[in-house]
């Protein structure tokens, strides 16, 4: 039989699909193969319940402690008319017994629940690939509502492919008889049917997914009986059927990790995390001000479940005023912050300038998604760089952080939380839908190993004047970082008052006096770019030529871009961002080494007007703006392409 | 009655004195703007009040009246236009020790920062809204304001407003307001004694101060501040008092049995029984409501003034500290390291 992992296709260090001798396994006589990595695809229609089985399944990997990668993706709308393409709603899961970059350019396996889904999705798995669909659904209307004149299943469409036609439908209401339910109710478990089949195919535990349920359905019980009985009758299908004549093994990935505790988590759920974790470390409340948007809603939902850490949610009427109760909350002395997307960040575009006049710790989180206006809800981009960096009225320099990867969310978060407290400015946090809704394993810090970010508040005169009396004043500050001083009400003897007029240097009088101004203006670019943050490290062991230059989530893709130019000989050397106001020192210096310097994006190509206009370097933009990821195989022809030019 | 959230502002540990209020900055409204007596009636009432002059805030948005914090003695902050309630809002939600006062005008409050005022009233912040309203934007030179009059002509409407004015009475009330008065720039004691009930209140309170704008709008209250003219103008409103008004009080408000609505009467031995007596402490804003509606917008004629409805309503901060404590008796006060944990987890030995 083909192997389902190409190993010219893979990423993977250890490349070469390794096959054990045929043995029997769970007192069966199936063939049991050994695959360093998987990429499975489950698609269905929004009201399938795939985003759910794709998390249970992701649940099962990551406590078998394979490495893992996830990409969600999923139509705007709740439920887009059935059966239709653009309902189409997908979970796909790369996971492997090795340390793994992303979640995969093409599923070696499809779950396809309907014709919809087989349409939408099958143009992405290679030929050779499994794909295993639910024939109850492809009946003549439905395979004609997604243009299909005659069916996929007998027309030989899909002869190149391992097909695997499955009455799920059927089976499971079979599976379901003695329950009771109404059919509709029992149909829904069609999707835990597909669930027990996948986690058979893969030797995946199944434990964790029947405790899940039990608890999901904990005021249900029958409901909750019925989807481990079809989540069981799925795995016993596999085991019997001769259909499915092979399963598969992936050993868990403990070679590639450091020793030490982990979990799955998503970046939103890091991002949470991370927010918490400052807050503490602070040793201040944490105050969220949010209004809901896609794809942020999450990290409000997360936080409101947390209050005995004491954390503040505050569901506002707007954009604005989620950012305007958050920076109240910045001038009483918690730890702020506002969770949006690009167009809530838009709207509150007056109140950072505001903040960054009134020189108060606040924290924007921006998880992007495509845009201009409404755009994309549910897909990935990058394009909020600039509007972060300068979509403001004035000079209003905002520092910017990045993460990486879902679990760099939590780093990323503790990361902007320090320089907010520090230099008492608004720091951006540049997430994506992307980073928000994947997961992958996570070393789970202790937490004495987390930062100190205890911030002292003002507490008396910080300035004598001429007559010897001692006065506060507000803007008087740190030479070092620049800061001013954090006076919250409630401390004796330093009322003072504060606005978005420009105000006289120290006292923090209201002042029109154009030297001031331009001082004031100065200086508070000068805090900015004065931020402490590290050197960027660049990975160059062949001492290539070329360099890449990312920042944020495509850091995945892009070191997977990178393994596969190296493994086929080609030097390529690779830097990525995380702090993008200021640039490291040291960006300008190593920029400036290479004779060749590519930036991909998920936008048309903001870092590299960034880097163009600072150091001058002829920086090549790579761009991709369609929602999704780059897949490493084509942004490593991409990449051969600048090495070759 | 439970004591009043303001037990949970310090008290001054001595007595205070109005210049104990006043800032060292120089107060740059224009010479004979009504503001200039709201900020003494405010910085008078202050003292009474006794708390910590550290623990008071006021936030104010953009306009004339919003450069008010600069000149009191206390925190403060000049945000932007139209969002004072909110950024007043984070900070009395995360703040229950301050006594947060928000103010703000005509423009900002009900044209660009609408929806947050609604949106405090609605959830009863405890905030205490001073709203002046002088029926024309000052700041920006004297453009048309929501609460104009129809046809008003400014320098953006030569041949007169166009649009209806709100009227803020009304529209808190509609918006759920626990608390609303109205007061006038130039009446010191009417002024001083509703801050003095509004200070009291838990929750959110508005109070709509007419002020004059002596240079875009100069003599908008006229009607209400001339002796000989304001008797018949001007409903004083108290509480647990006959609504009647006029030279001699020969007038009075009594409800029309048909509809239900409210009516300007004669007073006569007949009619007298049946004279509206004032309860701000209704259950229902309905009767509220049909007191802001008896004054013309155009002449002010009919306008009443005093505390048009005072009711105890849960107070959104007090509940949102109540879930923090409860959420600590029902899990337990938060451990990081059980949080970042999980429940779902696998180790990687070396």
């Amino acid at each position: 039989m083909t192997s389902q992992v190409s190993s010219e296709a893979g990423e993977a260090l250890v490349g070469e699909q390794r096959s054990a001798p045929a043995k029997p396994h769970h007192g069966t006589e199936k063939e049991v193969r050994r695959l360093d990595r998987v990429i499975i695809r489950f698609a269905g229609d929004s009201g399938d319940g795939m985003q759910l089985t794709g998390d249970r399944f992701t649940s099962e990997t990551a406590s078998f402690g394979n490495d893992l990668s996830t990409l969600p993706n999923f139509p705007a709308e709740i439920r887009a008319p059935a059966g239709t393409l653009p309902g189409v709603s997908s979970f796909q899961l790369h996971f492997a017994d090795h340390d793994i970059l992303t979640p995969g350019d093409a599923p070696n396996v499809l779950v396809a629940m309907n014709p919809a889904a087989l349409k939408a999705n099958i143009g992405d798995v290679p030929r050779g690939g499994e794909v295993i669909v639910n024939t109850d659904e492809f009946a003549k209307r439905a395979m004609a509502k997604v243009g299909y004149a005659t069916s996929p299943l007998e027309d030989g469409s899909l002869d190149g492919y391992r097909v695997h036609p499955v009455p799920l439908t059927t089976l499971t209401l079979e599976a379901l008889k003695e329950f009771g339910l109404p059919r509709k109710e029992a149909e829904r478990s069609k999707n835990m049917f597909a669930l027990g089949l996948l986690s058979w195919m893969y030797h995946r535990p199944t434990e964790g997914t029947e405790t899940f349920l039990r608890q999901k359905f904990a005021k249900k019980p029958e409901i909750a009986e019925a989807n481990v009985a079809a989540f069981r009758a799925g795995w016993n299908f596999g085991e019997t059927t001769e259909d499915f004549a092979v399963s598969y093994e992936v050993a868990p990935a403990t070679r590639s990790f450091p020793t030490g505790t982990y979990r799955n988590i998503s970046g939103n759920l890091a991002l949470s995390y991370g927010l918490i974790a400052a807050g503490r470390q602070a040793d201040l409340p944490l105050y969220l001000g949010s209004y809901p948007i896609t794809p942020a809603s999450d990290i409000l939902h997360e936080l409101s479940k947390h209050k005995n850490f004491g954390v503040r949610t505050f569901q506002a009427e707007d954009e604005i005023a989620g950012i305007g109760a958050a920076l109240g909350a910045a001038f009483g002395g918690s730890l702020a912050v506002t969770t949006t997307s690009g167009p809530g960040v838009a709207l509150k575009s007056e109140t950072i300038g505001l903040a960054v006049s009134l020189e108060l710790p606040l924290l924007i989180v921006d998880i992007q998604r495509g845009g201009p206006s409404t755009g994309l809800p549910t897909k990935t981009e990058q394009a909020d760089l600039l509007q972060a960096m300068y979509g403001r009225n004035g000079e209003a320099p905002v520092p910017v952080v990045a993460p990486r990867t879902p679990a760099d969310c939590f780093d990323a978060a503790l990361d902007a939380a320090r320089i907010a407290l520090t230099y008492r400015t608004p720091v951006f946090l540049l997430s994506d839908g992307y980073l928000a809704n994947g997961s992958e394993p996570w070393r789970v810090p202790e937490v004495d190993e987390l930062p100190d970010l205890k911030t002292p508040f003002a507490t008396g005169p910080n300035h004598e004047l001429a007559d010897g009396t001692e006065v506060f004043w507000p803007y008087k500050r740190d030479p070092e970082t620049l800061a001013r001083p954090w006076a919250v009400p409630g401390t004796p003897g330093l009322e003072h008052r504060i606005g978005g007029i420009e105000k006289q240097d120290g006292t923090g009088n209201i002042s029109y006096d154009p030297a001031n101004h331009e001082f004031m203006v100065r200086t508070r670019q000068a805090k900015v770019d004065g931020i402490e943050v590290p050197d960027v490290e660049v990975d160059d062991p062949d001492g290539a030529s070329t360099l890449v230059l990312g920042w944020g989530s495509t850091y995945g893709p892009i070191t997977a871009a990178v393994r596969r130019i190296r493994r086929e000989g080609g030097p390529i050397a690779q830097a990525h961002l995380r702090h993008l106001n200021p640039f490291p020192k040291n960006l300008g210096e190593v920029l400036k080494r290479y004779e060749k310097v590519v930036v991909p994006e998920m936008n048309l190509g903001q870092l590299a007007t960034l880097v163009r206009a600072k150091y001058l370097v002829d920086a090549r933009s790579h761009t991709q703006v369609n929602g999704m990821p780059f897949k490493a195989e084509q942004l490593a022809a991409a990449l051969k392409e600048v090495i070759d030019a | 009655m439970p004591e009043s959230l303001l037990h949970l502002v310090p008290k001054a540990e001595a007595a205070q004195s109005m210049k104990d209020f006043k800032s060292d900055q120089e107060v740059r409204w224009c010479p004979g703007c009504g503001d200039y007596a709201v900020l003494a009636a405010v910085q008078g009432f202050m003292p009474e009040l006794g708390l910590a002059k550290e623990n008071i805030v006021f936030v104010s948005g953009i306009g004339c009246s919003s450069r008010f914090p600069y000149y009191m003695n206390t925190y403060g902050m000049h945000s932007i236009h139209g969002r004072a309630p909110a950024i007043a809002t984070g900070l009395a939600t995360s703040r229950r020790d301050l006594s947060v006062w928000v103010v703000t005008g005509d423009g900002d409050a009900l044209s660009i920062g609408g929806n947050h005022l609604i949106h405090a009233l609605r959830r009863n912040v405890n905030l205490k809204i001073l709203l002046f309203n002088n029926r024309i934007y000052g700041l920006t030179k004297g453009q048309y304001s929501p609460t104009s009059e129809v046809g008003k002509i400014t320098k953006s409407t030569p041949m007169g407003s166009l649009d209806a004015p709100f009227n803020p009475v009304s529209l808190a009330l509609g918006a759920e307001a626990s608390f609303v008065a109205r007061t006038v720039d130039s009446d010191r004691k009417h002024l001083t004694e509703v801050l003095r009930q509004a200070s009291g209140h838990d929750g959110t309170a508005l109070v709509e101060i007419y002020q004059n704008c002596n240079i875009f709008n100069d003599g908008a209250f006229e009607v209400l501040k001339d002796k000989d003219r304001a008797e018949e103008a001007v409903i004083r409103l108290e509480h647990g008092q006959p609504i009647r008004f006029g030279a001699g009080n020969e007038k009075g408000v009594v409800r029309d049995p048909a509809t239900g609505d409210l009516q300007v009467v004669t007073v006569t031995p007949e009619n007298e029984a049946r004279i509206l007596v004032h309860d701000a402490h209704a259950a229902t804003p309905t009767t509220a409501f049909a007191l802001s509606r008896l004054a013309d917008p155009d002449t002010l004629h009919q306008t009443p003034i005093g505390v048009f409805r005072s009711v105890d309503r849960p107070v959104y901060d007090a509940l949102m500290a109540e879930q923090l404590e409860t959420a600590v008796e029902r899990y337990g006060k938060g451990d990081l390291g059980q949080l970042l944990t999980g429940n779902d987890t696998w180790t990687v030995v070396g």
